[in-house]
């Protein structure tokens, strides 16, 4: 087993893929911790929906780097639905379910009238489940996950206070002068590039749990905002490690594997949070 | 010396006119308490004073140096915060984020200012605690105490004893009322007629009725009366 592993490893694609699969975890887990607690969990599966039709399209249209597309209008999306969600004729949650579904609708309807290759049932699975494209990225594609990730923690450090601060109390930090716009036009910006990221890794249907799990899970056991951000980013990153390695040596989808290893990390800090008290 | 000045405050959402040609002044150390009706837009007021919204019409002018930045706000509580993960400290600590200016992390004098204030509160062995795992009183005590982090002069209080027992809420009175007599201004909204008027030095009463003067006035004004009868009332 160990010398497959060492076998695999010697594989440039699948240490790109490990490389990426950790960034991509440490990204979504850090603002999985704001989202879930200011009760935004759903904007990032709507928001993984909107980037699957995004895709359709830029596969229809015959981009070779997805991501120029996908990137903006993901990010376009999730700053209206932020807006919207706060003074809008349509509420937040139904205006998100009206945008995800109707994507959703849009992008397989696209793949269909315009097939880019014989297979569009295993190219729309790949797309809303991840399968192997994770060990099929490019090495542009690599080289921007990188950065954008490392744009991602940096800015969520730098902003760590004032995060804080948005999420607990939003009325009390506008009222002490905090740019609580600005701040949550930043979140909702980071939301799309990691929604957008991490398709790569698990697909599109599938984001959500990565961005919502490891929150969750932190949140079972520990009692400040700031050991939860760091237990839930550590929690993160080892599923994700184990999770690729898994399927590797059980050639399971990556996705749906790495998103079990998050379920059952979640379900053994339920039970230590319960025992802890 | 005044420090806030209102005059013909018009206040309401866009078709929606809650209280209108509203003036009234708050002094240094003074103690104003904003009681009336459910609806009588005292807690659009309060949004206005901390220019959360914008009056429809009218002024308020801060003075002594002081703006909106730098009022102390105790809000409702909100369900987000109900199973917020975050210690005591943390919160209070948020408190300072008013002198964060442009830096990013806080100070050693953020962090000694949001450990005085707990001292100040009686919470300071609370730090390590779980902010959801307290009462509501001592949830309360967290918050004035993040307030007070953002201001020496002045404190905003939404409905401060909402939902605490008889016993907690004496004891929250009796906290704001030395916080008041160390100086700094305190304009509470409430729902507790009888109680705020034992403790507020003037009272602004919006909606069907309006008085705004010292609370013995108010006793024998007409609002007043009627007010503080149902207030017994209600109270037993």
């Amino acid at each position: 087993m160990v010398n497959t592993l060492i076998e695999y490893l010697s594989y440039p694609m699948v240490r790109y893929a490990l490389i990426v699969g950790v960034l991509i975890a440490l990204c979504s887990s850090l603002l999985g911790v704001i989202l879930v607690l200011k009760r935004f969990s759903y904007i990032g599966d709507g928001l993984s929906h909107v980037a699957f039709g995004a895709m359709a399209v830029a596969a229809v249209v015959g981009l070779t780097d997805q991501m120029m597309l996908t990137l903006p209008i993901t990010i376009v999306c999730a700053i209206l639905l932020l807006w919207t969600g706060q003074n809008a004729k349509i509420k937040g949650d139904a205006a998100i379910a009206m945008i995800s579904v109707g994507a959703l609708a849009f992008g397989y309807l696209l793949m269909n009238l315009f097939p880019t290759s014989s297979n569009v049932s295993g190219d729309v699975c790949s797309s809303l489940f991840g399968s192997t494209k994770i060990l099929t990225l490019t090495k542009s594609e690599v080289v921007l996950s990188v950065v954008l990730s490392i744009i991602v923690v940096v800015s969520f450090i730098a902003l760590y206070n004032r995060f804080f601060a948005v999420t607990f109390d939003e009325s009390f930090a506008k009222a002490v002068g905090t740019k609580t716009r600005l701040l949550n036009f930043v979140i909702a910006t980071i939301i799309a590039v990691i929604i957008v990221l991490a398709m790569n890794l698990v697909g599109s249907l599938l984001v959500s749990a990565l961005v919502i799990f490891p929150a969750l899970s932190a949140m079972r056991i520990f009692k400040s905002f700031r050991s939860v951000t760091v237990f839930s980013a550590i929690l993160s990153v080892i599923c994700a490690l184990l999770g690729i390695i898994l399927s590797i040596l059980w050639d399971t989808p990556v996705g749906s594997t790495i998103v079990i290893t998050d379920i059952v990390a979640f379900i053994v800090c339920s039970i230590v949070g319960r025992i802890k008290g | 010396m005044d420090q806030l000045v209102c005059k013909n405050l018009k206040l309401g959402y866009e078709n929606i006119t809650l209280t209108e040609d509203l003036s009234f002044s708050v002094e240094k150390g003074d103690y104003l308490c904003i009681v009336g009706e459910n609806g009588a837009g005292k807690s659009t007021l309060m949004r206005t004073l901390l220019r959360l919204q914008k009056p429809l019409a009218g002024t308020i002018e801060y003075m002594d140096d002081l703006n909106a930045a730098k009022i102390g706000y105790l809000p409702q509580q909100t369900i987000v915060q109900k199973d917020f993960p975050a210690s005591v400290f943390e919160v209070v600590l948020s408190g300072c984020q008013n002198s964060l200016g442009l830096h990013l992390f806080y100070s050693k004098a953020d962090r000694k200012r949001a450990m005085d204030n707990m001292k100040r509160l009686g919470i300071s062995d609370l730090a390590k605690w779980c902010y959801r795992d307290l009462s509501g009183g001592q949830q309360q005590r967290v918050l004035l105490a993040r307030a007070l982090c953002a201001t020496e002069k002045m404190l905003l209080l939404d409905e401060p004893v909402s939902g605490l027992d008889p016993k907690v809420t004496l004891e929250m009175y009796e906290l704001i009322e030395k916080l008041n007599d160390e100086g700094i201004t305190v304009i509470m909204i409430s729902h507790d007629i009888a109680c705020s008027v034992r403790y507020a030095k003037h009272v602004l009463h919006i909606g069907n009725d309006f008085f705004f003067g010292t609370v013995d006035d108010y006793r024998t004004s007409a609002a007043g009366r009627k007010y503080l009868e149902e207030g017994h009332h209600h109270h037993g």
